[in-house]
């Protein structure tokens, strides 16, 4: 029968079916942070259980951690440094890998899995954060889970699940300049809204994805959660080899040929049945940004804040509460909007190349009087990479602080916060209210549309700066 | 976890769509690392001011409504993150059934884990019972799991679906990890099987 990835995948990981269709699916790879571990490792000790595969579990601190050049001074909130702690004290008690804050390779864990090569085709791929849609960039089936899934996997390697169905997003075409995959993975949550994938699965495909790096196809599945999908995915092909080949966790020699004989076979067959297709041509797609709280609130930059009347149902009370939180006017060009702080960084947009796309617009510009700007790195190897490139001194002559590696503005939990009433161009992934901060309001865009922001002051078109 | 059988309560509407999981339970309580002490900080950013006082107009401020055990919300409740705080927080406060067009795929999951009881249902009985809900005090609803119903203020009923498996769990307060361990020979097989097949993983 013909199948999909995704049904492959699936297939491949089933440790047990029950009569009613209830699943156990095996995991390769479980990633472990701070923020939603502690009270899963609690759970294991009280019942006297042992992590059953330490040597398939990863763990590092993230969510937390100061990105200021002094942290190794240590963590001054209590509650932060008592997280981290439990997260150092768990990883040796039952002996998982670790990265610790002091490891050069520490990093959001999205960024970290790809990195060290942990993240490979064809693998199940867990972690109690939503963002691990990242991953499927591989052809992995990567997703989010809560605490007391962390512990189920910690103590039996297993998830319990029921299928989901399958959605192919179609990306004809080629991309046009100063679209990015920021861009597209925006437009698609705008046309499906952030429900529009639930109880899906995506596969992302179609030429402009086809042409992607890896680490654009990172930033196209690590929102597909914000389309409300269990798991974004994108078959693996040569650019994926390529970029796992060699990484300190991949297979080499006689385990590399036998794993390629597998990798090679993971695509959807061309017969394969689908719940649901979407076709975006890619020449539709623009430099897009959001003006509400929802990352379905999005528009090309070249257009206005929507009136909350042209929407349907539940979306025009929402919308209305959007613009008022948002402090904006129905009717006023995106571009117009002033902002004073700019973000670049997080799992959606942390790695070298969304470092390199932001210092190309930057190179030789100063970012405007009174914004504060700041690029934080995904990774220390980011960071150190970066620094050998050049970019570093780009962002810093332009006047961006150049922080150390972690999820920091994106989440807010460490010390970079916006206060209230304060306005964010940010490259990561929820505009949620008060998700930066208190009152804060966030527009999400690509790190290309950042960098232009932090120069104009502005929402701005980086194709007026290209 | 603590079973669900029949919960008879007050409910409360938020007819606001895509309540996220950042809204349930704001980022700087997540810093916990124990699973209680979370409802007092529920909805946090939407019950409170900034220098912590109630905002009078949000619904779980209202008198009818400080003892509610039932949320009838707008669509795609629990979005966002996969912070399990969110239940942990709509529980400790007593919260124990969520009810909506739908939901995020990662937040139900996580209320089926604390024996909260999350319920689809077509947007007509959810307009229904948000209307029921905006009564206040004589909003009580009860929502018999064995029996997947819901009865209104007025004695109408709606039927409900669940899956059995998490029905079964919930009705008898069971614990996952448990009934997976015994199926351990299953794993081992797979296991086995797995890592000659994928000797890299």
């Amino acid at each position: 029968m013909a199948k999909t990835l995704y049904d492959k995948i699936w297939d491949a990981h089933l440790a047990h079916e029950a009569e009613d269709g209830t699943c156990l699916l095996y995991i390769d790879r479980h990633l472990v942070h701070e923020v939603t571990s502690p009270q899963a490792f609690e759970g294991l000790r009280m019942a006297g259980r042992t992590v059953r595969a330490p040597e398939k579990t990863i763990a590092v601190p993230d969510h937390n951690v100061p990105t200021t050049l002094d942290r190794e001074k240590g963590i001054e909130n209590p509650e932060s440094r008592i997280q981290v702690e439990a997260l150092d004290k768990n990883a040796k008690d039952f002996g998982i890998h670790y990265y610790p804050v002091t490891d050069v390779r520490q990093g959001i864990v999205h960024i970290v899995g790809p990195e060290q090569g942990w993240t490979l085709p064809g693998m199940t791929v867990v972690c109690g954060d939503s963002h691990t849609a990242t991953h499927g960039a591989f052809g992995s089936l990567a997703h989010g889970i809560g605490t007391s899934e962390v512990e189920h996997v910690l103590a039996t390697q297993t998830l319990i699940q029921k299928k989901s169905k399958n959605m192919k997003v179609e990306i004809t075409g080629k991309l046009r300049p100063g679209v990015t995959a920021k861009d597209i993975t925006l437009s698609v949550i705008g046309k499906t809204g952030t429900a529009g994938g639930t109880g899906y699965v995506i596969e992302y495909c179609g030429e402009a994805i086809r042409d992607l790096s890896m680490e654009g196809r990172m930033t196209v599945c690590n929102m597909a959660i914000e389309g409300g999908a269990r798991a974004g995915l994108i078959a693996p092909d040569e650019k994926t080899f390529e970029y796992v080949k060699g990484r300190p966790h991949a297979p080499e020699g006689a385990d590399w040929d036998k794993a390629m004989e597998w990798w090679q076979t993971l695509y959807s067959d061309d017969d394969a049945e689908w719940d649901e297709i979407i076709t975006i041509p890619a020449e539709e797609i623009a430099p897009v940004v959001t003006w509400g709280t929802s990352p379905e609130d999005v528009l090309p930059i070249t257009e206005t804040v929507p009136q909350p009347e042209s929407f349907e149902g539940g979306k025009i009370d929402a919308a209305r509460r959007s613009i008022e939180y948002m402090g904006l006017t129905a009717g006023q060009k995106l571009s117009d909007i002033e902002i004073d702080t700019v973000f670049i960084g997080s799992c959606t947009n942390g790695r070298i190349e969304d470092l390199r796309a932001a210092a190309e617009i930057l190179k030789g510009k100063k970012i405007k009087d009174g914004i504060r700007a700041m690029v934080v790195p995904g990774s220390g190897l980011v960071r150190a990479q970066a620094e050998e490139e050049g970019l570093a001194e780009i962002f810093k002559d332009a006047g961006f602080e150049w922080r150390l590696a972690g999820c920091s503005m994106c989440l807010a939990m460490n010390p970079d916060q916006l206060q209230p009433g304060e306005r964010c161009a940010a490259t990561s992934n929820r505009n949620f209210e008060g998700r930066q901060g208190r009152g804060g309001r966030t527009h999400l865009l690509s790190p290309a549309m950042a960098a232009a922001a932090a120069v104009t002051g502005r929402l701005t078109d980086v194709r007026e700066l290209m | 976890m603590d079973k669900f059988t029949k919960l008879t309560g007050v409910a409360a509407p938020m007819p606001l769509i895509n309540i996220d999981t950042d809204m349930i339970i704001p980022k700087m309580f997540l810093k916990t690392i124990k699973r209680s002490g979370l409802g007092k900080n529920l909805f946090d950013e939407m019950r409170f001011d900034g220098e912590g006082n109630e905002i009078a107009d949000f619904v779980l401020n209202q008198p009818s409504y400080r003892n509610a055990e039932i949320l009838v919300a707008g669509d795609n409740f629990g979005c966002g993150s996969s912070r399990e705080h969110a239940p942990w927080a709509l529980l400790d406060f007593g919260i124990r059934c969520v009810i909506s067009t739908s939901f995020a795929d990662i937040f139900f999951n996580n209320c089926f884990k604390n024996g909260i009881l999350p319920i689809v249902l077509p947007q007509e009985d959810v307009d229904k019972l948000m209307d029921d809900a905006q009564r206040g005090a004589n909003a009580t609803i009860t929502v018999d799991l064995e029996n997947q119903t819901i009865t209104g203020p007025d004695g109408g009923e709606i039927a409900f679906e669940v899956d059995a498996f998490r029905k079964h769990c919930l009705l008898n307060g069971l614990d996952d990890i448990g009934l997976t361990m015994e199926k351990a020979a299953s794993i081992d097989a797979f296991e086995a099987k797995a890592s000659q097949a994928r000797p890299w993983v």
